[in-house]
């Protein structure tokens, strides 16, 4: 399998604290990866570093052959790589429509209308709110805007930051289900998380972050059963 | 009666022109969180592109109305366009990410450059140009009349439709999602792709278009400018920014009209020489009881 995105020694300091160390991962085509780790172990700035916010200090991002960690955030954008970012990031004060064309800027808008038809019967939720302003809209229905949103843009690569934040555990059940169907599609997607055991059971490939480190690593089965695994993020049941 | 309905004829005119210039101060502070001082200047640069303008179209024979006004309209606008897109490149890009006091004296020192500059070049005295359109409608009222000059009609007309074109361009297109977006949350707009460098430079193109538009219309109404023109009616067109609630477009227009209108019925019925006096004393009462302005959200902090 030939690797999509590929972070090699990867550094980012954030003045003196060093938030992410050596960090060195990668992603294959069509795989589902997951980085799993506590609050405040990197697991964001990993994601955001991509775009270049903030840049790396030291390493290498390689993204289809290129190194994309001194471009911009929108060329980044620009090349297959959508974000449903940590803390959903919606568009308060636009409908939900409008928040779904935002996702289009990269492709323009010639699939517009048949996309986001696919969106609406992915999550029959939006469809029922799509005239509403998205700030009206329940955590889990912004949860679910965020996705759709960086589907939009037909995606190469599609980078999840945590999105069972703060929802109900029926909801949380809800979006992994959706995003097993997305992966179903063949659509390679990294996914930040806090809650192990959704991501893990839904991951071909797992990483586990601590302290701005990989501590480990291995197939998603293999980290479900991991003691330490289970200790630390599993409730050590 | 009729010294009522007059004035507020003359307010409705005066109010659209503060409304036009008032997008400028308004979209700006919308996209990047400052008061662009120097936008007033832009104004005034306009007012001369409108004679210039109007002075080349004489000099290569062109008299009729409609292709003078449309011609010195397209020339102004692209010039002070320009203009717009030079001054954020020069005096406010380089200062991105640093603190809004430095900002603010680029933007003051961009004001007192384009003010020298224009008095040196064209000169200290006044300008003028000459009378395109003349001629008025009368409406009897009681015992008086009201007149609306053709000029002032289309001041009212120019100037609606420039406010039109500019809400339909934001709440439709994708230019103007584009524009939302980045004044929304520029971090996730640049993670959607968005280049909002470039999108900064275009609301500064947009409200320095606005302003152009103002300038050309008080310029071939009133006739008489000089560099100075921009200082007064730049504070006003702010004043009616902050009044309609600072960062929201359709505040900015509400603002400048409520503005225009007030002062001339002020200054018709009670005192023209405290009309100032009279719009800021306004200000202040409406920012006591809605310190965000009419229309404007109070700010919430990010975090």
């Amino acid at each position: 399998m030939s690797s999509l995105m590929e972070f090699k020694e990867v550094d980012v300091h954030y003045g003196p604290i060093q938030a992410l160390k050596k960090v060195s991962l990668s992603v294959n085509e069509g795989e589902i990866v997951t980085l799993i780790g506590a609050n405040g172990a990197g697991k964001s700035t990993l994601l955001m570093s991509i775009f270049g916010q903030p840049r790396i200090s030291s390493g290498e991002i390689i993204y289809r052959g290129e190194d994309i960690s001194k471009k911009s955030s929108h060329y980044v954008a620009s090349h297959g790589l959508a974000q449903s970012p940590e803390g959903r990031r919606i568009f308060p004060g636009m409908s939900v429509e409008e928040n779904l064309l935002m996702g289009t800027i990269p492709i323009g808008m010639d699939h517009a209308e048949e996309d986001m038809r696919k969106m609406f019967d992915l999550f029959p939720r939006l469809e029922e709110r799509r005239n509403q302003r998205a700030s009206t809209m329940s955590g889990g229905e912004q949860q679910m805007l965020a996705i759709a949103r960086a589907l939009m843009s037909r995606p190469k690569l599609l980078l999840l930051d945590e999105p069972s934040l703060g929802l109900a555990p029926i909801i949380v059940k809800q979006i992994f289900e959706i995003l097993k169907d997305v992966a179903s599609t063949g659509m390679t997607i990294f996914l930040v998380e806090q809650n192990a055991n959704h991501a893990l059971k839904l991951a071909d490939r797992g990483y586990v972050m601590v302290n701005g480190e990989i501590r480990m690593s291995g197939t998603g089965d293999e980290l479900l059963v991991n003691p330490e695994v289970r200790e630390a993020y599993l409730g050590g049941h | 009666m009729d010294i009522i309905l007059q004035q507020l004829v003359n307010g409705l005119s005066l109010g659209s022109v503060y409304g036009l210039i008032a997008i400028g101060y308004t979209m700006v502070y919308g996209i990047i969180g400052m008061i662009n001082f120097a936008h007033g200047d832009v104004y005034m640069v306009s007012a001369y592109v409108t004679a210039i303008a109007i002075a080349l179209l004489s000099f290569f024979g062109i008299e009729s109305f409609p292709v003078v006004i449309l011609g010195t309209l397209i020339f102004t606008i692209f010039v002070t366009g320009v203009y717009g897109w030079v001054i954020e490149r020069v005096a406010y890009r380089p200062l991105r990410g640093s603190s809004r006091l430095s900002i603010l004296i680029s933007a003051i020192g961009m004001s007192l450059i384009l003010q020298n500059y224009v008095q040196i070049s064209q000169g200290a005295k006044q300008q003028g140009v000459p009378t395109l359109l003349s001629g008025a409608i009368r409406f009897d009222v009681g015992d008086g009349f009201v007149q609306l000059t053709y000029m002032k009609l289309f001041i009212l007309c120019a100037s609606f439709i420039g406010m039109g074109v500019l809400t339909y361009i934001i709440q439709k297109t994708k230019l103007g999602r584009m524009c939302r977006a980045t004044q929304q949350d520029p971090k996730m707009a640049s993670i959607l792709g968005i280049d909002t460098d470039k999108i900064i430079s275009t609301v500064f193109v947009i409200g320095a278009t606005m302003a152009a538009l103002a300038g050309v219309l008080v310029t071939l109404d009133y006739g008489g400018f000089d560099f100075y023109v921009g200082f007064i009616i730049g504070i006003k067109a702010f004043t009616a920014a902050v009044l309609g609630g600072i960062g929201s477009l359709p505040g900015a227009m509400l603002g400048g009209i409520i503005l225009g209108l007030s002062e001339a019925l002020f200054a018709g019925l009670i005192s023209s020489d405290y009309k100032d006096v009279f719009s800021f004393s306004l200000l202040v009462i409406i920012l006591i009881f809605r310190p965000s302005g009419l229309l404007g959200k109070p700010e919430v902090e990010k975090v």
